[in-house]
């Protein structure tokens, strides 16, 4: 059980770490998603009360 | 209307990023931490392991209490330096019955691992109560209060019980002599049915003779104090395995 | 705007005062049944203070609600900003108590005659450390990321915060953690595990306030007027998540009675060392470093008036600092009883951590071109900066001690010290002064701070201190790490440990003097935080400039 699990650790968990990484990568990266991130990026800059449309 | 059905897809990309933050975090932990709980290859098979006495169990009880893992560490490392200096690096089984482990992240002082049988009674006495008078240069602070302070046990049982919960091989005779054995490891030469019938108890374990040791500790034989459990506890730190019989190279005590 | 909501229109505000009334409630009675059957002393003292200080939180709240006539002291139309003022103050004062006790014990390594104490064994140096680093990493980092992720949260979505009554109950909560577990470790309650002292009682009541926490904060995004989460919230919301994980897993114990104050883990030896090493990295991890990041992810493109650097970045940056940060725990353990390829996997995962940690100061830094003038003439726009110098300093160093060899003379000695210090003493220290510096004049709507001399008085003492505190330490680390392993020609040890004690006085000595600098600052700081509040100074006249945050609104000075 002991190797068992260890093996999947050090070849498996890694392979695992990569693919979410590649995911993150990719979502970050997405030309759609630009536009999204420029008006997030601005949103802190401006100051509104809550019920302020 | 048109306000709740954004609502509820603000609320997915929420709860979706803190399932992805858990999922995340937790696999990196899960896949670390899981396999040592397959203690057969992370343990080493040793002779001498056994749990602490009542006494000692106080003993490290009152090392908890003071901080002392803040500066002492206990954790020799298979350094050429260090197994000169402190003794046989430490293995794994030596703390399998430590809840919580003391290894300790810091020296400030020396490492304690193998600081048992080092020193005389005497000297620890003297070293607590003022560590200046043994060791001109010692940063060290003093503990005298130690000595005026009388130990309390009433609930040692409860503490074996919850410890057995946890794991440690605590039998049943243990837990209903805990008082009996705590008092005569500390008053030597006054019942010697009673010390017989400690070292059989947790030597029976251990599969090792001399693991035990019966003395006043705190040289005053009126009562019991928490000097008399710390110093039980500092002289028997790594001195349980027999390190004669342990064979290093064995396959299944190389990790 | 504010007849937007009248206080008949939601099924009363009176809701989430009773749900935490009942909770408190139940608490308080479950204290008293404790006192009174209490195993130990310490436990008498503990379950007296939970009773006590519960049922005079009780009492302020009744007394509090009746007097607001029906009015809603929750008014979604605006911000709750009370509680964020409280926070900062809360902030001010552990810090202050947290930087004194390290000061303290400091002096007590450098001059063991003096400052200890044979007859009051509860001031020794095994009690206080836990004191001086609970005290700065959980009083003050925690109070301060309390009440900013309060602020940024509403403030990036645009909504008052959720919960009404349970914002308050974490606060006060989280605070009474804090009590509990300082008052502990003087009375010699601990688990003794390294961050994660205090005992199953108050690990169970921080569980409580946490899951309080957690929720606030997704109840405040799930009422969210902005379609996207600004990625300061991606941080807070990791930093809570994971430390509650973290906190329930490493905390795991068996009392030995429920009237008593002592546990014993659940977990011993190979396994309680990996936990609580995957615990302790991972709480410098999230707790000290993706929670302060959110502050720099708001407060430097607030303060400066300039969108993040990268957007992107900053997204890259989250995701692979929070999938490598968790790995990177073993590298505590290098050279222990722990196997050798978990020891190995720690290492790799550390290293890789360079990476994104760097990004993440890059993204900060680079927020201010255009406005690198402001370094000059903004001492709290440079406090930030130099906070994120010294973040890349410390991350840089991290991955290099995690390296084996590097870890076989670095660990156990001073140069761990020096490395934790400018990690927490640089960054979060200097990152928080920052928010701190920011949220005064903006919350007690201040067209300024009350002196921006002694802002720049502070910098400088506080970054004196910390290099006098650093370099001393490193010093020390290196020297006594040489000299353990230092032979002499016979081929035997040439020094004994106590030599190696004697060789650190003079940089215990220099430590002490960084460490009372630093603590000046931070005296300096509250002083003028509160010239500041109370509007004297630079800080007067502010009706005539509207600051930044919601400034209008009159309403808001009385309310609550």
């Amino acid at each position: 059980m002991y190797t068992t699990l260890s093996s999947f650790a050090q070849t498996w968990g890694l392979g695992l770490f990569i693919m979410m990484f590649l995911v993150a990568l990719v979502y970050a990266l997405w030309p759609a998603n630009s536009e999204t991130f420029r008006k997030a990026a601005h949103q802190p800059l401006v100051d509104k009360d809550p019920l302020d449309d | 209307m048109s306000f709740m059905k954004r609502h509820e897809t603000l609320e997915r990309h929420s709860l979706l990023l803190t399932v992805g933050i858990l999922v995340v975090v937790a696999i990196g932990g899960l896949v670390e931490i899981a396999p040592l709980f397959y203690l057969e290859n992370t343990i080493e098979k040793v002779q001498g392991m056994r749990p602490y006495t009542p006494l000692e169990l106080k003993g490290r009880n009152i090392y908890i209490r003071e901080g002392c893992y803040t500066c002492h560490s206990q954790m020799v490392r298979p350094l050429r330096d260090e197994v000169e200096r402190y003794g046989h690096y430490s293995l794994a089984a030596e703390s399998m019955y430590d809840h919580p482990f003391q290894w300790g992240s810091k020296r400030t002082g020396p490492d304690l691992a193998r600081v048992g049988n080092k020193y005389s009674d005497e000297w620890h006495l003297d070293h607590l109560i003022d560590p200046r008078s043994v060791v001109p240069d010692s940063i060290m602070p003093p503990y005298a209060f130690l000595v005026e302070k009388k130990l309390k046990f009433d609930g040692i049982e409860d503490d074996l019980k919850a410890l057995r919960l946890a794991g440690v091989p605590y039998t049943d005779d243990m837990i209903a002599n805990a008082k009996a054995d705590l008092v005569v490891q500390a008053s030597p030469n006054t019942d010697y049915d009673a010390e017989d019938a400690l070292v059989a108890r947790y030597e029976a374990i251990a599969e090792r003779k001399g693991t035990l040791k019966i003395s006043d500790y705190d040289r005053n034989p009126a009562e019991i104090t928490e000097m008399d459990a710390l110093i039980a506890y500092l002289q028997m730190t790594g001195t349980l395995v027999d390190f004669s019989t342990y064979e290093a190279n064995d396959l299944n005590n190389r990790r | 705007m504010s007849s937007h909501v009248t206080p008949t229109e939601k099924p009363g505000w009176g809701f989430s005062i009773g749900t935490v009334s009942l909770l408190v409630g139940a608490v308080a009675l479950g204290a008293l049944v404790i006192a009174a059957n209490a195993a130990d002393p310490m436990m008498a003292a503990h379950a007296w203070l939970f009773f006590f200080l519960t049922v005079g939180g009780l009492l302020v709240t009744g007394l509090w609600a009746g007097a607001r006539n029906g009015r809603n002291p929750f008014d979604p139309a605006f911000y709750e900003d009370t509680i964020v003022k409280f926070g900062v103050a809360a902030s001010m004062f552990w810090g202050i108590a947290g930087f004194l006790v390290g000061l303290i014990i400091a002096l007590q390594l450098s001059f063991p005659g003096l400052f200890y104490f044979p007859e009051l064994g509860w001031t020794n140096f095994g009690r206080l450390r836990p004191l001086h680093t609970s005290a700065v990493i959980f009083a003050f980092g925690g109070n301060v990321l309390i009440a900013t992720s309060f602020y940024v949260v509403q403030r990036t979505c645009r909504t008052r915060l959720a919960g009404g009554m349970w914002p308050w109950f974490v606060f006060w909560g989280y605070n009474l953690f804090i009590v509990i577990a300082g008052t502990g470790y003087l009375l010699g309650v601990t688990q003794s595990k390294e961050y994660a002292e205090p005992e199953w009682y108050a690990d169970l009541w921080l569980t409580i306030v946490w899951v309080a926490y957690l929720l606030v904060f997704l109840g405040t995004l799930w009422k969210r007027k902005e379609p996207h989460i600004y990625v300061a919230n991606w941080f807070y919301l990791s930093f809570i998540v994971t430390i509650a994980m973290l906190h329930i897993v490493n905390n795991l114990s068996i009392p030995v009675t429920l009237t008593g104050s002592k546990s014993y883990q659940l977990f011993g030896g190979v396994q309680d060392a990996l936990t609580q090493w995957w615990y302790g990295h991972n709480a410098v991890g999230f707790f000290l470093t993706t929670g302060f990041l959110a502050i720099m992810y708001y407060f430097i493109p607030k303060k400066v008036n300039r969108p993040v650097y990268s957007y992107r970045l900053s997204i890259v940056h989250f995701w692979s600092l929070i999938f490598i940060y968790i790995w990177a725990g073993p590298h505590h353990l290098h050279y222990t009883a722990l196997p050798q390829w978990a020891q190995t996997l720690g290492m790799v995962f550390s290293i890789m951590l360079w990476m994104p940690s760097w990004g993440g100061m890059i993204n900060g830094v680079m927020t201010l071109s255009g406005a690198w003038d402001k370094l000059r003439t903004d001492p709290v726009v440079r406090m930030m900066i130099v906070a994120l110098a010294f973040y890349g300093m410390s991350t840089f160093e991290g991955p290099l001690m995690s390296v084996r060899a590097v870890n076989s003379l670095s660990h156990y000695t001073e140069w761990g010290i020096a490395h934790v210090h400018s990690g927490s003493m640089g960054w979060v220290g200097f990152i928080s002064f920052g928010a701190l510096y920011c949220l005064t004049p903006w919350l007690w709507k201040r067209k300024a701070l009350f002196s921006t001399a002694l802002v720049e008085w502070h910098f400088w003492l506080a970054t004196l201190g910390i290099l006098f505190y650093i370099v001393a330490m490193y010093v020390a680390g290196i020297t006594e790490g040489f000299m353990w392993r230092a032979y002499n020609e016979f081929g035997f040890l040439e020094y004994s440990f106590i030599e190696t004690v004697k060789a650190k006085h003079i940089m215990y000595i220099i430590r002490v003097t960084g460490g009372a600098l630093y603590l000046i600052g931070a005296l300096i700081m509250a002083y003028n935080l509160v010239r500041t509040a109370l509007g004297h100074g630079e800080a007067r006249d502010a009706e005539a400039v509207p600051a930044q945050g919601p400034a209008q609104s009159p309403a808001l000075q009385p309310a609550e």
